[in-house]
């Protein structure tokens, strides 16, 4: 019995190649694929379909969960927890709230857009198959990968291989689990 | 990759001949060197030696409390306050590289923009010392927060020194975040470029399994705009709210409305001078003229110089507004500022501040940087004078004049103030060594190689 592998990688030289690889495997119809390049492309997040992601709205969420936060807190102190009265004047002093609420709608944004980030990448996560490919530590300096992933239904190992070649690559791995 | 051919640009903003490989090596270099440059030992040695200085001076300060420091009734503000605000206006223009720039596409700011976010970061670092040594009691600067206690009483939300901490708070959490998100992409690749298992270890645990993916690369941006995008208004706020702790008082030479614009101006413009105050000495003794180009350093000038005009312009707006206001009490606080006790400071910051940057329209000067450097170095010492008198001779000489006294700096004012300054060289030249000082991702897309070439597709 043949060892089950993650998937089948392929290095390309320039972000070019990367894009029309991308695009080619995705007529083919593969579509458990991914790419791997050193900075972002621009390009390679159309040809992969990756438009909307989940991000803005909940960094929205967070900030209207901070600047309720913020007023609330100011609102009750002032007004309920601990209220001074200074020649009469409203308890309920509006202005002198927007600076903190706004400050809290920043942060808890800015929090939730970090936290967001790292759990839609599904991040921190030590270990991934594609570190097994010794070259792939390239990914982070000047090559391109493309993974076809075993668990694409199209994915046929001496098939994928064949097609990975006719994009003239730079080299075809198997990616161990 | 040097047989990919140069697509053609208006103006390439770092010099031409670079690679995908080339830009990595030398950038990562600096940091997985086993030789570190003598002037790093000097540097970095001179940052500790003020550091213990300043461990000294608030070790004393804690022992025998803010009497050690100059501040008499009435001048109960002195050098910290002075301190704070410049410090926190030179983390300003690290921010505005990063997010501004970022949201106006000005793509030269990805050579700069991460030290000048550390910049942000340690300056704001040292501002934040300032507030809570002042508070007298330092133990207890929890107090500031609003947290359940037995005591039953919670800050004042009406004060702006309130608003301070939540703004300064935030900016510092913020700023944080933006930086470490900036560069969780450069920590991976050290870790694949290290070969020392300890480095690889660490900056593996740091880089959180980045492995450059494209559906992390998608977020990734998205977080990064979100992130500037949410950025720019709050540093705009940070200045604002600092200058609100003057504003809201009553006392004359703080009360106007235009304080706010013209802290942030001055900000900005002190920020951008500690920009070129460590870009100019970095990039020759780590050869990086090539990613640090004498563009950017145009550019940062030419900043300066426009900020500058908007501080010069604060300036006679201050002048025009206290003699046609009508008030006795600012046109005397302005005549006091101009021919009192503080003259020689008053006219030495416009000296720094106005008369010295207009040497900048020049281009000679501006593409020397020995005169960049000399000029980013006058402004940051007019900009702290700036402070100094705002704070200081409004507070010696306010209303009463039979409570007028004058304030007079201790060495513990000078050994706390220059303290900050090696902590801020000490956490400076420790990221120097230990963290990508240049962007290595985003250097990379400035590349011409980098762009993808659409015509090519069969």
């Amino acid at each position: 019995m043949i060892k089950p592998i993650y998937g089948l990688m392929a290095e390309f030289d320039n972000p070019t190649a990367l894009v029309e690889a991308a695009r080619a495997a995705r007529e083919k119809g593969y579509r458990k694929l991914d790419a791997y390049s050193p900075f972002p492309i621009e390009e390679l997040t159309d040809a992969l379909h990756l438009h909307h992601n989940k991000l803005p709205l909940i960094v929205l969420l967070g900030g209207i969960i901070g600047g309720l936060a913020g007023y609330l807190l100011q609102y009750h102190v002032t007004v309920v927890y601990f209220p001074i009265n200074v020649a009469g004047r409203p308890l309920h002093s509006w202005p002198s709230y927007i600076i903190i609420t706004f400050e809290m709608t920043i942060l808890l944004a800015s929090i939730s857009a970090v936290l967001g980030m790292l759990a839609l990448c599904g991040l921190p996560m030590p270990y991934h198959p594609t570190f097994n490919v010794p070259r792939f530590a390239l990914a982070s300096r000047n090559r391109f990968f493309l993974c076809i992933e075993a668990r694409d239904p199209l994915f046929d190992r001496a098939r994928t291989i064949e097609f990975l070649e006719t994009l003239k690559p730079r080299e075809v791995s198997e990616v161990a689990p | 990759m040097a047989d990919e051919p140069n697509v053609h640009r208006p103006k390439t903003i770092i010099a031409p001949g670079y690679t995908f490989g080339t830009v990595t090596d030398q950038i990562a270099s600096v940091v997985l060197t086993k030789r570190t440059p003598v002037i790093w030992y000097v540097s970095f040695g001179a940052g500790l030696v003020l550091l213990l200085l300043f461990l000294l001076a608030v070790g004393v300060l804690f022992a025998k409390g803010t009497g050690i420091w100059g501040l008499r009734t009435p001048v109960m503000w002195g050098f910290a306050i002075t301190n704070f605000v410049w410090w926190i206006g030179i983390g300003h223009a690290g921010t505005l590289i990063s997010a501004i720039l970022l949201l106006l596409n000005q793509s030269w700011r990805n050579s700069i923009n991460r030290f000048a976010e550390a910049m942000t970061l340690f300056a704001v670092a040292c501002a934040g010392v300032f507030p809570v040594l002042h508070l007298g009691r330092p133990w207890l600067a929890y107090w500031l927060f609003p947290y359940p206690n037995t005591m039953g009483v919670q800050p004042n939300f009406r004060s702006p020194l309130v608003w301070d901490v939540f703004a300064v708070s935030t900016y510092a959490t913020v700023s944080l975040m933006f930086w470490f998100v900036g560069l969780m992409p450069d920590l991976a690749t050290l870790r694949d470029r290290t070969h020392n298992r300890f480095a690889r270890f660490a900056y593996g645990i740091l880089a959180m399994g980045w492995r450059g993916s494209a559906g992390h690369w998608s977020v990734y941006e998205t977080a990064s705009l979100l992130l500037a995008g949410l950025a720019t208004p709050l540093v705009l706020s940070v200045h604002t709210v600092v200058s609100f702790d003057f504003t809201i008082a009553i006392v004359p030479g703080w009360h106007t409305t235009f304080l706010p614009p013209y802290f942030v101006a001055g900000a900005i413009y002190s920020g951008f001078a500690m920009v070129l105050a460590l870009a100019i000495p970095l990039r020759s003794v780590y050869g990086l003229q090539g990613l640090i180009t004498d563009r950017h350093l145009d550019n940062s000038a030419k900043v300066m110089l426009a900020t500058g005009l908007i501080v010069a312009y604060a300036y006679i707006l201050e002048t025009f507004s206290a003699w046609y206001g009508g008030n006795t009490y600012e046109q005397a606080m302005v005549w006091h500022r101009m021919t009192g006790p503080y003259a020689v400071s008053y006219w030495s910051l416009m000296l720094c501040n106005i008369l010295a940057p207009q040497a900048l329209w020049f281009k000679k000067v501006r593409s020397r940087p020995v005169f960049l450097f000399i000029s980013a170095i006058v402004v940051l010492v007019g900009m702290w004078l700036e402070r100094y008198v705002i704070i200081v001779s409004s507070l010696a000489q306010d209303f009463l004049p039979s409570s007028w006294s004058i304030f007079h700096a201790t060495r513990w004012d000078w050994f706390t103030y220059i303290g900050t300054i090696g902590l801020f060289l000490f956490l400076f030249f420790l990221f120097i060594r230990l963290l990508p000082m240049i962007s290595i991702f985003e250097v990379r897309t400035l590349l011409p190689a980098a762009k993808v070439e659409e015509e090519v597709e069969s």
